[in-house]
């Protein structure tokens, strides 16, 4: 077997109670890029119960083929079940490249495999290329995988030379993802990896699913974010406010997590969610190289802060300094103004 | 009941800084630290000690000066100490940096629980304790919240984005914690004395371990940094600091319409 048989760029489709994670379109969306690149075509893997019903729609995000693996005992995320079929579909079908999310699926699942096929794989890459030179002991064209190092102060960009599959790790939100287009269609393949029970199989005891009717900070085209400045859990009440006059979401920096003020699916930054929404307004966060990392793909990016200092006014398009207190019920006021009169 | 805690010494990234000018990291001055994760790991692990008399093993891969994070975690009660230090382990990915601590595992003897943390604050990859199990062919639960032990099984409050799971799994295992999972105790006066004056933190060497030399090390590492840079931030933008709240306002109002926004 030598590198040059594996070919192909592989995504594990990430599904849950049968509907696709919606970092799996993502990853498609970039497979595409690599695969043009290559000259090769996109797969998805779904591994699953009850799944096949998924892949009309990744064929229309962008995959070539899709490989189910439908099986009762998938239908919960264990690690081991996964990992075996994973683990036989990348034996039977020989991808050169597998992108998974880095979710806190992917981020179990992915260093499993590693271990198992013995390749290598590079965690929360924020870039993925195809290397233009063909690296001169294998003449292949390796995939480049840029991520955060330290915290997010350095980048650097990864190399796998002499294994194969190649394989990375996203965070939702990173990439993006193609027009759906319902016209596409996949060759779809039902693989049967013949999954066995062993010591590594674990019970799932209990299932108990946060319910939540907030909008996910990923989704929202405008987030109203509060940091450590905003003071205190009582004047977030300033930021709901402004956000339901805009029509926008809030958010938090971990700080404010941290203190109680938000939950922790509010967080936005290398800990918490990537987000890139079309206005994020940051209120009160003085912009942590750790912050900044989740948010700087904004499009627009509208920063309070009263520290003249603070480094959110390096990323920020429009940068006020001054008291929030004092500036956002104003601000809320003529927003609802304008919008009242439309 | 033995239990190994698997820890990392870290710098503590949120003091580190870049260099305005040179773009390099500034690395002087930053604390090296016991990964908080880690740490958050070696609490649960004193806990179940606590209720049960399990016996506490701390097993650090690293440069010499990982030393210190092995006495600190003494101090906070560990029972032994090992550091996994050698030339050739240098250089190693997350792959041939599992294999190795595996080994060192497989070296100190039977074990029944390995906590690792869920990732280093340096790397956050939260690659190395699921390969660890990979190599030691033993179940690992990740993202763990909870850790109980139950007769010969341990059950685990597992995280997910948008649930968790209680999994029930037969040891031996090996979990990894997360950061929030406890806040971690303080090293005691008598601890601190008896890490430094009573214990030793044991050396394992390449000449301890049965391992194939083609996996250790930078030779052993499927990944390789090609290259490494400083982060590109994009170029400032507008900073307004003279206009007072209703300036302010009118100023984002403007901007909003501006951009049509509202």
């Amino acid at each position: 077997m030598s590198l040059q048989d594996y070919k192909g760029v592989f995504v594990f489709a990430q599904q849950v109670d049968a509907k696709v994670s919606g970092v799996t379109y993502e990853l498609i969306g970039k497979a595409n890029e690599l695969a043009a690149d290559l000259g090769t075509d996109v797969t998805a893997v779904v591994l699953g119960s009850g799944v096949k019903g998924l892949a009309d729609d990744l064929a229309a995000y962008g995959a070539d083929k899709v490989i189910i693996v439908d099986d009762p005992v998938l239908a919960e995320y264990t690690t081991e079940p996964y990992t075996q079929a994973m683990d036989a579909v990348i034996n039977e079908f020989k991808p050169e490249i597998v992108l998974y999310g880095a979710t806190a699926i992917g981020r179990d699942l992915a260093p499993r495999i590693s271990a198992r096929v013995k390749s290598g794989l590079t965690a929360d890459c924020t870039k993925l290329e195809i290397d233009p030179e063909a690296d001169p002991d294998s003449g292949l064209h390796n995939l480049r995988m840029t991520r955060p190092a330290f915290g997010g102060n350095i980048m650097a960009t990864i190399l796998i030379k002499k294994n194969r599959p190649q394989m990375a790790t996203v965070r939702p939100g990173v990439m993006q993802k193609l027009e759906k287009d319902p016209s596409k269609k996949a060759e779809v393949i039902e693989f049967n990896p013949e999954l066995t029970k062993n010591n590594k199989y674990v019970t799932v005891e209990e299932v108990v699913k946060k319910i939540s009717d907030k909008v996910d900070i990923m989704d929202a085209k405008i987030l109203v974010s509060g940091g450590r400045g905003v003071g205190s859990k009582e004047n977030f009440k300033l930021l709901y406010d402004f956000a339901d006059a805009i029509g926008g979401t809030v958010s938090s920096s971990r700080a404010a997590v941290d203190s109680g003020w938000t939950e922790k699916d509010q967080q936005v930054g290398q800990t918490g969610k990537t987000v890139r929404p079309h206005v994020y307004f940051a209120i009160g966060i003085s912009g942590a190289i750790q912050h900044v990392a989740g948010m700087e793909e904004s499009d627009i990016i509208i920063a309070i802060n009263k520290d003249e200092t603070a480094p959110i006014f390096d990323v920020a398009d429009y940068g006020i300094v001054g008291d929030l207190n004092q500036i956002l019920p104003l601000l809320t006021e003529k927003v609802k103004a304008v919008l009242a009169d439309k | 009941m033995k239990i190994v805690v698997c820890i990392k010494q870290v710098p503590d990234t949120n003091e580190v800084k870049l260099d305005p000018v040179k773009g390099t990291l500034i690395r002087d001055g930053v604390p090296s630290i016991i990964n908080p994760d880690d740490k958050a790991g070696l609490e649960a692990a004193l806990q179940i000690k606590d209720e049960t008399g399990a016996t506490v093993t701390v097993i650090s891969m690293g440069p010499p000066q990982a030393d210190a994070a092995l006495r600190e975690a003494l101090a906070m009660g560990a029972d032994e100490a090992y550091l996994v230090t050698d030339r050739a382990f240098g250089g190693a990915d997350t792959l041939a940096t599992s294999y190795t601590v595996a080994a060192g595992i497989a070296k100190i003897g039977d074990f029944d629980l390995i906590i690792a943390g869920r990732q280093a604050i340096d790397g956050d990859t939260a690659q190395v304790g699921p390969q660890i199990a990979e190599w030691l062919d033993i179940p690992n639960v990740s993202y763990a919240e909870d850790i109980k032990v139950d007769g010969d099984s341990i059950v685990v409050k597992r995280q997910y984005d948008d649930r968790y799971h209680t999994v029930r799994v037969q040891m031996p295992c090996l979990v990894t914690a997360l950061g929030e999972m406890n806040t971690p105790r303080y090293m005691t006066p008598g601890g601190i004395f008896d890490a430094y004056r009573e214990k030793e933190v044991h050396i394992i060497t390449r000449a301890d371990v049965d391992v194939d030399d083609d996996k250790l090390g930078l030779k052993g590492s499927p990944t390789n940094v090609a290259q490494s840079f400083p982060k590109q931030l994009k170029p400032a933008g507008v900073k307004e600091t003279g206009l007072d709240a209703e300036g302010a306002a009118d100023y984002i109002v403007a901007k909003l319409k501006e951009k049509f926004v509202i």
